[in-house]
């Protein structure tokens, strides 16, 4: 197991912690927090298997959150000694007091025992950050430079990312945390003589080190291997007839349906109305909590921020709260929603389930998506049986366009590619094909939910929500999945033409 | 240290063949309301120094926020080490020459802060208390930015520009939250922005809304507002890159081979175009990037930038252009620019004049969640949001459900009908990323509604 690194354990964590939550007491704020947070992100393009671009950014920097007269009140600052701890602590109280006559709901926040010093570092082998440049390039080039016996134009990127976070609060509590996570992706294009098209690996983004790149964690031979065959049945595949079709749906398309779909729409803030004017709000309003028919009765979703590997998991949320796993939706009912502190003491919850996260030290955490998964059923079916129980279908593999309203009842997906399924076997791919659906008919519609060996931990690192923007990376696993009837678009018709 | 001591001391330590510093300031304040009260607030303030080196045609970047000046050495040689060890660029060339320095170069920063809302926030709060009387919820963001950007290179420049950046959303809701319309501001510096005035255009869309009309999906003519039009425009201009163009990657490039520089997209003189000096709209008169890119190139740090027309008399006129790509292609040298105005023929009409001419349509307040469903049409998806409004004989007469849309800005150029008066307007959607538009309103005749959301 890797440890946290030295340079950032000898940082003056406690030393700028202790300054500035004292100063805050004696401003007389009721509840402080202080971050120091460091976050290294390297960003490595490609076109052609040419270097395009790099770029190696390391952020840094402290925060302290206060609730003063039940006002918040939130200040961040980049220089790390014990006087500039202090000055921004008298920031975060000055904005609490400025901000105060538009206050009009007193801030609380549900209680969360404390845990001391803990400490927690994901699970990964290699450090991407100790991985000289140079090969990351080469093996990028490598892999591109195989495509490109096959198509016209390849990009490829290597986006890696290490968190490093520090947390001390006036309740006692103190974490020391580090995680990281890589993802690679290479898209492939093809120019033909009606136009051009693309498509892109489906290797999702995970919480492991540079080992995702160069182990047995996946398989990029057999990816990268039959990426051009399949582009050029792409550009060469049929229209697909708009109407009603049935859907089998592979997890690398699934998740981000999940994402939005569920993940968002179960965010108690939301439901609430607090991201009314920008994210949007939610359909499974809190007065449905228990009762609402979100799906069929073989859905079942969890949210949780423990998963091995997950984009979302970590030990302790950034408002000191341990990390649990908990219920969404139950047989197909909502259940559950995902909270931070202040929204579960609002609506008598008791106890955050850990959901908050701030992208950085100049942002103020606010409740941002677990792992918000589809489960597989314990002895469900392979994709090849949830294909062979369909007559007129598509499957559809890898997540491209998507969109979704405001209050995330309607929705629109596009794919990597599609397949035709005819009489339960497929039948060649189709292009300019997207799904259109209400959320709630969508999973309704819901028949059949594929085995634990269909299952894949999808996701993504640049979840936006908040103003100002904050982006949460997060996982999303779940089996294959079958719909019946789902309204199948061509998007050359969308266009006009 | 200050940020030009630090551009300064950092091309000393540099040992590379050829460098590039930017040191950037960057100091916020905001303000995030829902339901009549405060929710969030902050200040930030953070600096950063990006050290690119150049050795033979070879260039690495090196990003730090808060160096202090015993940390620069250690940047300085990350980024030269990295330089040595890289590939050569394939947008390799001489720095921008010349040595130029701004005017205002050793000026201290200034910074924004909490007061920036001093008066802002006390009528925020009267207006709060005027809407909870009127039955209505204010939701919303203030921000307010302010970046001072110094990029100094071993050529010879030494560029300063400082750019305030502010907005204002404003959503009003109905309490039952069934009924919503927005209206956004950008501006410099928020003693122009009337809090009050803003409310009470909501309040006359809340109660438009009162009357329900529900309606098919379906292709109607319609009146995009200016923010509307501003989200569209901006994905365009996003996806006008040149090289993609040129590769046969985009609805810029040409069948058989080339660009569709110099072919009519529009009927109407449709000006599409961004300026530096565009009153109220200032910023940064060079270019400054922090990694190359598609359409971006390191290269070109400090080159100078001045008025461009992407799309002039209803043809389009430019591409956005790095030095490299501008040679590969032909054409010239027309890199991106923080802002975008449209215009059409002279003597456009208000949007209330527009309303009013029209027998029947829908009215649109706002577009969201825009994304790409086919690169090749720069077909688009994304929903109406805010308030979708019936217009009957020149009166909105009623609020339609909202839509999902499928369309193209590219092919609604084509179909468009009428082009308003341009106004300064904020981008809903996109106002994250670009705040600086001056848009008209535009009547397409046949809007592609592809389907009912029954959002509200």
């Amino acid at each position: 197991m890797r440890q946290i690194d030295d340079d950032f354990r000898s940082l003056p964590l406690r030393q700028l912690a202790d300054a500035a939550l004292q100063r805050a007491r004696e401003l007389g704020a009721e509840h402080a927090d202080f971050r120091l947070e460091r976050i290294r992100a390297e960003t490595l393009s490609l076109y052609d298997a040419r270097l395009e671009g790099a770029m190696d950014a390391d952020d840094l920097g402290l925060a302290v959150r206060v609730v003063k007269d039940g006002t918040w009140g939130f200040a961040s600052g980049v220089e790390l000694t014990p006087e500039a701890a202090v000055r921004v602590a008298e920031r975060a109280v000055r904005v609490a007091e400025v901000s105060k006559p538009i206050n009009r709901e007193p801030i609380e926040l549900a209680p969360e025992p404390s845990y001391g010093e803990a400490v927690w570092v994901s699970g990964y082998e290699v450090d991407p950050f100790e991985v000289p440049q140079s090969e990351k390039v080469a093996l990028l080039a490598d892999w591109s430079a195989g495509l490109l016996k096959g198509v016209d134009h390849v990009s490829a990127r290597l986006l890696q990312v290490k968190e490093q976070k520090f947390y001390a609060s006036s309740e006692g509590t103190s974490t020391l945390q580090q995680r990281v996570r890589v993802h690679p992706e290479l898209n492939a294009v093809k120019i033909g003589p009606n136009g051009f098209d693309d498509m892109s690996t489906i290797a999702p983004p995970v919480g492991r080190g540079y080992e995702y790149l160069t182990g047995a964690h996946w398989d990029w031979q057999a990816e990268l291997a039959e990426l051009p065959t399949l582009l050029a049945e792409k550009l060469a595949a049929p229209s697909v007839e708009a109407g009603s079709y049935d859907l089998v749906i592979h997890p690398s398309n699934l998740w981000l349906t999940i994402h939005e779909s569920i993940g968002h729409a179960t965010e108690l803030d939301r439901a609430l109305g607090y991201e009314a004017a920008y994210a949007g709000t939610s359909f499974a309003t809190f007065d449905q909590l228990g009762s609402l028919v979100y799906g069929s009765p073989i859905m079942n979703v969890t949210g949780d921020r423990t998963v091995e590997h997950g984009l979302g998991s970590i030990g302790y949320d950034d408002e000191g709260v341990r990390t649990q796993s908990f219920d969404l939706v139950k047989d197909g009912i909502l259940v559950g929603y995902q909270l931070d502190r202040r929204m579960a003491l609002m609506q008598g919850f008791g106890r955050s389930n850990g959901c908050a996260f701030a992208d950085s030290p100049g942002h103020m955490p606010m409740q941002r998506m677990a792992n918000v998964s589809l489960q597989a059923a314990p002895d469900g079916p392979s994709t090849e049986e949830l294909i062979s129980r369909v007559g007129n279908g598509l499957y559809i593999i890898g997540d491209k366009s998507w969109s979704i309203d405001m209050q995330r009842y309607n929705f629109q997906f596009t794919g990597q590619r599609a397949f035709r399924i005819q009489d339960g076997r497929l039948a060649g791919q189709v292009r300019d094909f997207a799904y259109q659906a209400t959320t709630t008919d969508f999973w309704g519609s819901m028949e059949a939910v594929g085995g634990p060996q269909t299952y894949v931990l999808g996701g993504a690192f640049n979840c936006g929500k908040g103003q100002p923007g904050q982006v949460a990376p997060v996982s999303h696993g779940c089996p294959s999945a079958l719909f019946r009837d789902v309204r199948i678009l061509n998007t050359v018709q969308e266009g006009g033409k | 240290m200050s940020s030009q001591g630090m551009v300064e001391k950092a091309l000393e330590l540099s040992r590379a063949d050829d460098c590039v510093v930017i040191a950037e300031h960057t100091s916020t304040a905001n303000l995030r309301f829902a339901g009549n009260t405060l929710t969030t607030n902050g200040t930030t303030e953070s600096t950063r120094v990006t050290v690119i080196s150049v050795v033979g045609r070879s260039a690495a970047v090196v990003s730090r926020s808060a160096v202090r000046e015993d940390q620069l050495e250690e940047l300085v040689a990350a980024a030269d080490r990295a330089a040595r060890e890289a590939q050569p660029a394939d947008d390799a060339g001489p720095l921008v020459s010349g040595g130029e320095q701004s005017p205002g170069w050793a000026r201290p920063v200034e910074p924004t802060g909490i007061e920036v809302f001093e008066s802002f926030a006390p009528a925020l709060g009267r207006a709060f208390a005027a809407a909870e009387a009127g039955g209505r919820r204010l939701y919303g963001f203030a921000e307010h930015i302010v970046t001072s950007t110094f990029v100094g290179t071993s050529s010879g420049l030494r560029l300063r520009h400082d750019q305030p950046t502010g907005r204002l959303e404003l959503n009003g809701k109905s309490a039952d939250l069934k009924r919503s319309a927005w209206t956004g501001v950008h501006t410099r510096d928020f003693t122009d922005v009337d809090v009050f005035a803003l409310d009470e255009a909501l309040a006359t869309r809340l109660e438009w809304a009162r009357t329900r009309v529900e309606l098919p999906a379906g292709r109607y003519e319609t009146l995009l507002p200016p923010s509307a039009v501003a989200d569209l425009m901006i994905y365009m201009y996003w996806s006008a890159g040149a090289r993609d163009a040129v590769d046969g990657q985009s609805v810029f490039s040409k069948a058989g081979g080339g660009t569709r520089v110099g072919e009519r997209l529009s009927p109407l003189p449709v000006r599409l175009y961004s300026d530096p000096a565009a009153a109220g709209l200032e910023c940064a008169p060079f270019n400054v990037v922090h990694a190359s890119g598609r359409d971006s190139s390191v290269f070109d740090n400090g080159l100078p930038l001045s008025a461009t027309d992407w799309i002039a008399d209803g043809e389009l006129r430019a591409l956005q252009q790095t030095r490299h790509s501008a040679a590969a292609s032909g054409l010239p040298v027309t890199p991106g620019i923080d802002n975008l105005l449209m215009s059409g023929p002279e003597g456009g009409r208000s949007l209330e004049e527009m309303i009013a001419s029209t027998e029947r349509g829908l009215l649109l307040t706002c577009l969201w969640y825009i994304r790409t469903v086919d690169p090749q049409t720069l077909l688009l998806t994304g929903l109406t949001r805010d308030g979708v409004y019936l217009v009957e004989n020149g009166t909105v007469v009623g609020e339609v459900n909202n839509y999902r849309f499928n369309e193209s800005p590219v092919d609604l150029l084509g179909r468009v009908t009428e082009v308003g008066r341009s106004e300064p307007t904020l981008p809903r959607e996109w106002n994250d990323y670009f705040t600086r538009t001056v848009m008209p309103a535009l009547r397409v005749p046949d809007f592609n509604m592809s389907t009912v959301s029954q959002a509200s």
